[in-house]
């Protein structure tokens, strides 16, 4: 893709005064909505997005139920004042294929055969966007889950690296999506090490798609202490972390 | 009198490595024992459990859980349990092995609306939890007020062999019925009533706390018969 304007200046400063490798300024909160199991809402750069969720719950339509474990339905969509244009509020090409994939990226963190024949629904709202609004909106939803109180192997956290100007940067915003020449979102559980979602638009020559991964990996970490300092206040806000007494065992 | 070890967790954290035998909402990976659940995970012993601040109810054998009759079918009652199952009373329970459709009116017993106090009779994977109203204290709730809690905190609303629930009864000299579903059924003098509701919302909030019962115990007992105290 032709690039238009210069997205790094000499200094390596991007549009938006950040350095290479540094992330948009993210701000999370769990348990903002009081109908829904749990929710969370993040803040990720210009990004605004709530996650909530639902269940597990009666599985509706009852003939799609599973026997040996839940079925996870996810939705992510766009409010029609999230962009620039309004947006049309029916679901898009490229919301129905995100909903998709974040589905598919939370999945491997949950325990479905827990809880058999019933269903469990994302929903990822965005009410502004930036680029990376998927990432942010998977970080979000493994909130929602916990706050949910869904047996879970491991949160997942998202991070997104691309190539401007030739350079790989961490952390995309809306015009370095744009008229960038390459994204690569990426989502991982921090604690098992495993990838759950890794896409690719652009080209990415074998060292720079390396560099990129680490670059990726080592966001999300960021991503993930901030996630994990959210879960904690939400729930222990003030509370000692760990202590030892010595007591009656308990019935 | 025992060592515990207490710990904030979240899903995914290693509460602890080595030898020890994984409970409830615990996973062993190798050596680590891992948390599934937003918690405190508690370490005694051997045993390594968490102890979840969140979730729904679901459903397990022998709890006793406070529903209300959504449906009569022909040969039973649906109740709604709060949880992602819906219970079943089987009118045979009711009326004896001699029941029958069509000599039993099963609205003479339990109609639509009818709160009921029963306990979880048999439930696994693959059918929907089975109720029965057999036992001291189960059977038809005639009045009283609903408070829904998190069902994750029922326990601490309980305390140590039903120290807390007996506590707020005699202070506020209010009937409780607790759910373990997270769903409380409140009689008694409207003023006791409004200050129970009062203790039950500051152990949803404190839940954590070490200190529960004495908070309670001064709260109510700062308040006595007023109604406005807070």
């Amino acid at each position: 893709m032709e690039e238009k304007r210069k997205l790094m200046d000499e200094n390596g400063i991007r549009t938006d005064g950040r350095k290479w490798d540094e992330l948009r300024p993210i701000r999370m909160e769990v348990g903002q909505l009081h109908n829904a199991d749990g929710s969370a809402y993040i803040e990720f750069g210009k990004n605004k997005i709530v996650a909530a969720v639902y269940g597990p719950k009666e599985m509706h339509p009852k003939h799609l139920l599973l026997p040996e474990r839940a079925v996870l339905k996810c939705r992510y969509h766009m409010a029609p004042f999230s962009v620039d244009e309004r947006k049309n509020p029916a679901p898009s090409r490229r919301e129905i294929e995100i909903s998709k994939v974040i589905r598919e990226a939370i999945q491997p963190a949950l325990f479905l055969e827990d809880y058999p024949r019933t269903a469990i629904q994302i929903y990822v709202e965005v009410l502004q966007s930036d680029g990376g609004s998927r990432v942010a909106g998977i970080t979000a939803a493994s909130l929602a889950l916990a706050d949910a109180g869904i047996n879970m192997r491991d949160m997942v956290v998202g991070c997104a690296v691309g190539k401007v100007d030739g350079k790989v940067v961490l952390d995309l915003n809306d015009t370095e999506d744009k008229e960038g020449s390459g994204d690569l979102p990426f989502a991982f559980m921090p604690n098992l090490n495993r990838v759950t979602l890794l896409q690719m638009d652009g080209l990415f020559t074998l060292d720079e798609f390396k560099q990129a991964l680490g670059m990726a990996r080592d966001g999300a970490l960021k991503v993930y202490q901030m996630q994990r300092e959210a879960l904690l206040k939400r729930y222990f806000a003030g509370g000692v972390a760990e202590m030892s007494t010595t007591e009656e065992e308990a019935e | 009198m025992v060592e515990i070890t207490r710990k904030q967790v979240i899903p995914g954290d290693v509460i602890i490595t080595g030898d020890y035998r994984p409970g409830m909402f615990v996973e062993r990976r190798g050596t680590d024992l891992v948390a599934l659940r937003v918690g405190l995970a508690e370490i005694v012993r051997s045993d390594v459990k968490v102890i979840p601040l969140s979730g729904a109810y679901f459903p397990r054998v022998a709890d006793q859980v406070v529903g209300k009759v959504v449906n009569v079918t022909g040969y039973g009652w649906e109740a709604d349990i709060n949880s992602c199952f819906v219970g079943y009373l089987p009118a045979s329970f009711i009326f004896g092995r001699d029941f029958s459709p069509a000599t039993h009116d099963l609205n003479s017993r339990f109609s639509v609306g009818d709160l009921l106090m029963a306990k979880i009779e048999a439930f696994d994977r693959t059918r929907d939890p089975q109720l029965s109203i057999r036992g001291p204290g189960l059977g038809k709730i005639p009045k009283g007020d609903i408070v829904r809690i998190s069902p994750m905190k029922v326990p601490r609303l309980i305390g140590r062999k039903g120290y807390m629930v007996k506590m707020i009864s005699n202070l506020t000299h209010c009937e409780i019925k607790v759910g373990q579903n997270g769903l409380i059924v409140l009689a008694g003098p409207p003023d006791g009533v409004v200050r129970a509701i009062k203790a039950i919302d500051l152990i949803e909030q404190d839940a954590h706390m070490a200190d529960l019962a004495q908070r309670v115990e001064q709260f109510l007992g700062a308040s006595p018969g007023s109604s406005n105290s807070e």
